[in-house]
């Protein structure tokens, strides 16, 4: 990415997520909290900065995109008001808004189905993997 | 008192339990439940991104249709909740997304978050009174030990949901008391399920879920209630061996109240 | 006429980078009234002060416009440069162009523009000034603090010995604040009761020190040099002069065995009777019955304090009693207590007994405790193998469920903490959770350092998201190794929060009697942040300790003295120069409405019938008299006249009116 790219893309996120990550001093307690952090390569205190220092690129080719289970535990503990679940949010939708950058495949899903899923584990699945 | 129901697909189809003994529950104790016709999926996840407008346009038909009732909107289903509030919120106080919202809609009148939203719970809480809930139980739960499931989406973030402490909550157990049965305080009761990745890869929730058992069953719990059906899901799929039974809370409520086998 | 000079200071390049001092000279020449203009490096100095003198005599002036910084740095230094050359000091204006001007614009043009207009106001109003006599008034040469914690108690010895009568007011049974509570202090490990008692029995016998404790402040009136303070002693039930302190009554208590009221002392940790002295070295050693709790209170019942006292010293029917003071100063020195912790759940306070404050924890380790000393976890009273410390509860947040700032003492004592159990118990594991550990200080980080190298506590930099307790009782601890980038799940007996400080609950009210101001915080604010940090910009009322901001026991000990040094100060004093500045009334324009009476914050208006002569006017009709003592100046009662009777000397309604059309012009 050149460097406007990079520019464009953290002003695209603190825009999409209305967030600031300037505020994050770095406590971890998102972290602390995240119940995902195992899965995760780039880990919820880590949000802020790769985009306060624009690395955009490993951000948004991290693993984390699709691990974050919205589970909001962060953005309500978050002492100074990050919310880093949201700012992840926003690199994920970065990623989908450009074409093939789905999580979830249309013509995979049946495949997944069991008989019990509920309606809505499939539409928020649909609303989290894919434009 | 009546409200402008909004079931949600979920309880259309996989959780029909839920929907079926709210409505019998909301009879025995005098409120109505008047569902918004042809009302739209809210999505299930909230759209957090400042831009998405499009994916709200669901949550304002409904929000609404209630207004123009001038009537509270109900909601049980936590997502639904969740999402609902939310938006409402947006169109409260985001002027940005309520501004381009209501351009889509191209209302008579522009929608500015005037509904109020209410989850059953609330209703039974604040407007019923969870005392006079316990007047009309003719089934006491007596020596039940359930443990109150509540995960994320009906408690966070507690700032605009405004249904209770979001890390100490007390509405469910307070309800369990209600009914009769002993509630079991457990640390897990709001932590999350594993979520929506269960639908890709079952690992996390397999994990979460366990977790959730193995502290509910260690503090005494013998069955779980919940509000929410992909919780239900996660829980019910759960390999745990510390796994107890899980029902949805209006399945117990219609079961105290003597109105589980109604005729609706 | 007025023959007006303007001076114009560069304040080195902090007027001068943006604004053309020398054009503004040459524009502010030519204004009615100037005959003089000229810059200068730096007004202030000695040599500007020179210049200013050596203008007002060879050009015969008779008003002195400065353009310059704001009036509360230096207006009090160019008045008196005006006096020493003879001129009256109430005939200087200052016009404000750096604060109000050069440094909140950029721009050189608007920013030259905008000094011309400031000072073309200031001038317009020198036209109008009229020389101004100060008044006098005596001094109270008695002072009072409010709170008896380490800061009121040391204010109070150091102005006592500087031979002075001081009153300290203290809302608890007895004095001693938070300190009393601590089994040791950093960051030398001494014993707090060894170092405190014998200065809470210096008080108690100290000839010039009068102490009100169970006592409140109720309203104050009056201003610097002349408080007049009324003090609510609430009724003890017990008659001070009779009780021995022998504690047979305490013992007895029926309802001491109940163990039915929790102790705010031991922080709920063990229970007391209803007639109770807070702790044993309470000074003064006579104790109170809580009418809330007493069963003789409740139901007439009981009785048994009363018969059971050797010195018949217990008294139902003893009522509040209200005494009036008068002062010349008054010391806030109310301090701190930490914050509820009930937004705070993810910490588990409210679930898990073994979740405890760090206040708690000093209940705990210390031997007058409710448990001997014993560190022991209260659901099972088990000894903790392991503990946790979780840093900056609530401190440094952002949002509404904390405070902004650093807490500032948590640090340094939770490094004391964890030594002090690793010294008593060498087998404890210590885990302490921070974001920062900020030490800094004489002897500070060394202090910390030995927690870590000596001690070998296991600092984590990380926060914790969740304690968890579990079923079998022990607690497990969900957090982040920042360094290791690893989430960490550890089991441990006991956690111990550091919650953050506030300023102690009913200090607002404390402020708004005594008209001194509060931050955001409701920290009290200091006149000016370094050059005046003990005094408040109220006159007369000065600050010491944690009510002023966080602050450790040595700091607070230096504030203290530093106040007790700027009381003393001004109790030395016979009389006081009295600000000139006052509202003064024209009879003829005065129907004697009250609404002057009623804005007035100060209490400085009343009505006399006086005889009002004048054109087509000529009755004696009630008509309000401003007490020159007690007006501050504020300027309320002139915006609130609905004749215009009322105005304000040195600032009146056609000065400012001037000004404001000079600027508009
Ligand atoms: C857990 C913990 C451990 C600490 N350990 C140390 C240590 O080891 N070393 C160290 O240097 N510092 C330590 N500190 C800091 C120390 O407590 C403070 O620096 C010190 O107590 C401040 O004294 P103070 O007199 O300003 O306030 P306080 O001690 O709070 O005293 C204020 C007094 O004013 C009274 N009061 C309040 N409001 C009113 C009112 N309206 N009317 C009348 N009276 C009123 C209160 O009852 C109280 O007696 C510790 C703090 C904490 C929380
Ligand atoms: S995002 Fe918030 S919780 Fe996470 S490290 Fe930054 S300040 Fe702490
Ligand atoms: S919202 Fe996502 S990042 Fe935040 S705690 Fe939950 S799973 Fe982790
Ligand atoms: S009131 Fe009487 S019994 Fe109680 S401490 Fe005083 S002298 Fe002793
Ligand atoms: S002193 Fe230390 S623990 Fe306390 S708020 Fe400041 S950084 Fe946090």
């Amino acid at each position: 990415m050149t460097k406007q790219e990079i520019e464009k893309k953290v002003e695209l996120i603190k825009e999409i997520s209305g967030c600031d990550p300037y505020k994050c001093m770095k406590c971890g307690k998102c972290s602390g909290s995240c119940p995902a952090f195992n899965e995760m390569d780039v880990k919820p205190h880590q949000f802020a900065s790769y985009i306060v220092n624009g690395d955009i690129e490993s951000l948004v080719s991290s693993k984390s995109l699709w691990k974050c289970l919205t589970c909001l535990a962060c953005i309500e503990r978050c002492p100074r008001s990050v919310q880093p679940g949201k700012l992840i949010d926003a690199a994920r939708q970065l990623v989908e808004r450009e074409r093939g950058g789905d999580y979830l495949h249309a013509e995979d899903i049946p495949e997944l189905l069991d008989d019990d899923v509920p309606q809505q584990l499939l539409v928020s699945a649909y609303r989290r993997y894919r434009r | 008192m009546k409200y402008s129901y909004y079931p949600g697909c979920t309880l259309k189809n996989k959780a029909q339990d839920l929907d079926v003994y709210a409505r019998r529950a909301a009879v025995a104790l005098g409120f109505e439940l008047e569902e918004i016709p042809e009302w739209q999926c809210c999505g299930g996840v909230y759209p957090m991104g400042s831009d998405e407008i499009a994916t709200k346009l669901s949550s304002v038909r409904a929000l609404n249709y209630a207004k123009e009732q001038g009537q509270d909107l109900i909601t049980l289903c936590s997502a639904c909740h969740h999402v609902l509030k939310r938006v409402n919120d947006d169109m409260k106080n985001v002027a940005d997304i309520s501004d381009r919202a209501n351009n889509y809609m191209g209302l008579d009148e522009p929608y500015k978050g005037e509904t109020t939203v209410v989850h059953f719970l609330e209703v039974l809480r604040d407007r019923i009174g969870f005392d006079e809930i316990a007047k009309k139980v003719v089934n006491p739960l007596t020596g039940k030990k359930i443990g109150a499931y509540y995960g994320c989406l009906v408690l966070r973030p507690g700032k605009i949901l405004e249904f209770d402490d979001p890390e100490d909550p007390k509405i469910m157990e307070d309800f369990i008391r209600a009914l009769g049965a002993e509630p079991v305080i457990y640390p897990y009761r709001n932590e999350c399920c594993g979520a929506y990745s269960s639908l890709k890869e079952g690992g996390v929730s397999q994990e979460r879920t366990k977790l959730i058992f193995d502290s509910s069953e260690g503090f005494g719990a013998d069955m779980l209630i919940t509000a929410c059906p992909l919780c239900m899901y996660n829980l019910n799929k759960s390999e745990a061996d510390s796994k107890i039974p899980v029902y949805y809370f209006t399945e117990l409520l219609a079961e105290a109240l003597g109105v589980k086998e109604g005729n609706s | 006429m007025q023959r007006i000079g303007v001076f114009v200071c560069h304040c080195g390049t902090n007027i001068a980078a943006t604004v053309d001092v020398k054009k503004v000279v040459e524009l502010v020449r030519f204004e009615p009234g100037v005959v003089f203009a000229d810059d200068y490096m730096y007004m202030c100095s000695e040599a500007g002060q020179e210049k200013i003198i050596a203008a007002i005599k060879e050009h015969d002036l008779t008003g002195l416009v400065i353009c310059s910084c704001s009036p509360r740095m230096h207006e009090k230094t160019f008045r008196a440069c005006a006096e020493k050359a003879g001129l009256n000091p109430y005939m200087v204006e200052v016009a404000n162009i750096r604060e109000q001007c050069s440094w909140i614009h950029k721009d050189r043009e608007e920013a030259t523009e905008k000094a011309v207009i400031l000072a073309r106001a200031a001038i317009a109003k020198v036209n109008l000034n009229t020389p101004l006599q100060e008044g006098e008034s005596p001094v109270t040469k008695r002072a009072l603090i409010i709170g008896g914690g380490i800061a009121g108690i040391q204010t109070a010895l150091d102005i006592a010995d500087a031979g002075y009568e001081v009153d300290i007011v203290e809302r608890e049974p007895s004095i001693g604040g938070r300190m009393s509570q601590f089994d040791k202090t950093f960051p030398t490990l001494d014993c707090a009761s060894c170092i405190l008692t014998p200065k809470m029995v210096e008080v108690n016998q100290h000839p010039n020190i009068t102490l009100y404790t169970y006592s409140e402040v109720e309203g104050v009136s009056g201003y610097v040099g002349n408080f007049d303070v009324k003090i609510r002693k609430k009724a003890r039930s017990v008659d001070m002069s009779a009780c021995t302190g022998c504690g047979e009554c305490q013992a007895k208590c029926p309802l001491g065995k109940m163990g039915k009221i929790p102790s705010e002392f031991d922080r709920g940790l063990r229970t007391r009777p209803a007639i109770y002295m807070p702790f044993a070295q309470a000074v003064p050693a006579v104790p109170v019955i809580d009418r809330e709790n007493c069963t003789y209170f409740k139901t007439g019942k009981c009785g048994v304090c009363a018969k059971i006292c050797p010195s018949k010293a217990v008294n139902y029917e003893q009522e509040d009693e209200i005494v009036t003071v008068k002062y010349g100063a008054i010391v806030v020195a109310t301090g701190f207590d930490i914050i509820n912790l009930d937004k705070f759940g993810e910490y588990a306070y409210n679930e898990s007994p073994d979740v405890i404050t760090s206040i708690e924890l000093e209940r705990l380790m210390n031997a007058s405790g409710p448990t001997g000393g014993h560190l022991e976890r209260m659901s099972d009273h088990k000894q903790p193998k392991d503990i946790v410390f979780i840093q900056c509860v609530g401190s440094r947040c952002d949002d509404e469920k904390g405070k902004p700032y650093c807490s500032k003492v948590c640090c340094m004592y939770t490094a004391k903490h964890a030594m002090l159990i690793k010294d008593h118990w060498p087998d404890t594991n210590i885990t302490v959770f921070y974001i920062d550990v900020r030490t800094p200080g004489k002897n500070f980080d060394e202090f910390y350092r030995r927690a870590v190298e000596q001690y070998h506590v296991n600092y984590v930099k990380g926060q914790v998201g969740k304690v968890i307790p579990q079923p079998d009782g022990s607690l497990l601890v969900q957090g982040v190794d920042l360094l290791d980038n690893k989430q960490i799940m550890k089991k441990t007996d006991m956690v111990v929060l550091a919650a953050a400080v506030e300023p102690n609950k009913g200090v607002r009210k404390i402020a708004t009697m005594l008209t001194a101001s509060i931050d955001n915080n409701d920290f009290l604010t200091e006149a000016h942040a370094k050059l005046r940090p003990v005094e408040s910009p109220t006159a007369g009322i000065f600050l010491s300790g944690m009510a002023q901001g966080p602050k450790d026991i040595p700091e607070t000990v230096s504030q203290a003295g530093a106040a007790a040094v700027k009381v003393v100060g001004l109790l030395a004093k016979d009389k006081l120069k009295t600000n000139p500045c006052t509202a003064k009334c024209d009879p003829m324009f005065c129907n004697g409405c009250s609404t002057c009476a009623n804005v007035c914050p100060y209490g400085a208006i009343t009505y006399e019938d006086q005889q009002v002569r004048g054109p087509g006017v000529n009755e004696t009709r009630r008509v309000a008299v401003v007490n020159n003592a007690l007006c501050q100046g504020c300027g309320a009662c002139t915006s609130a006249c609905p004749s215009g009777a009322m105005d304000l000397q040195g600032f009146s309604n056609r000065q400012i009116t001037t000004e404001v059309d000079s600027i508009c012009r």
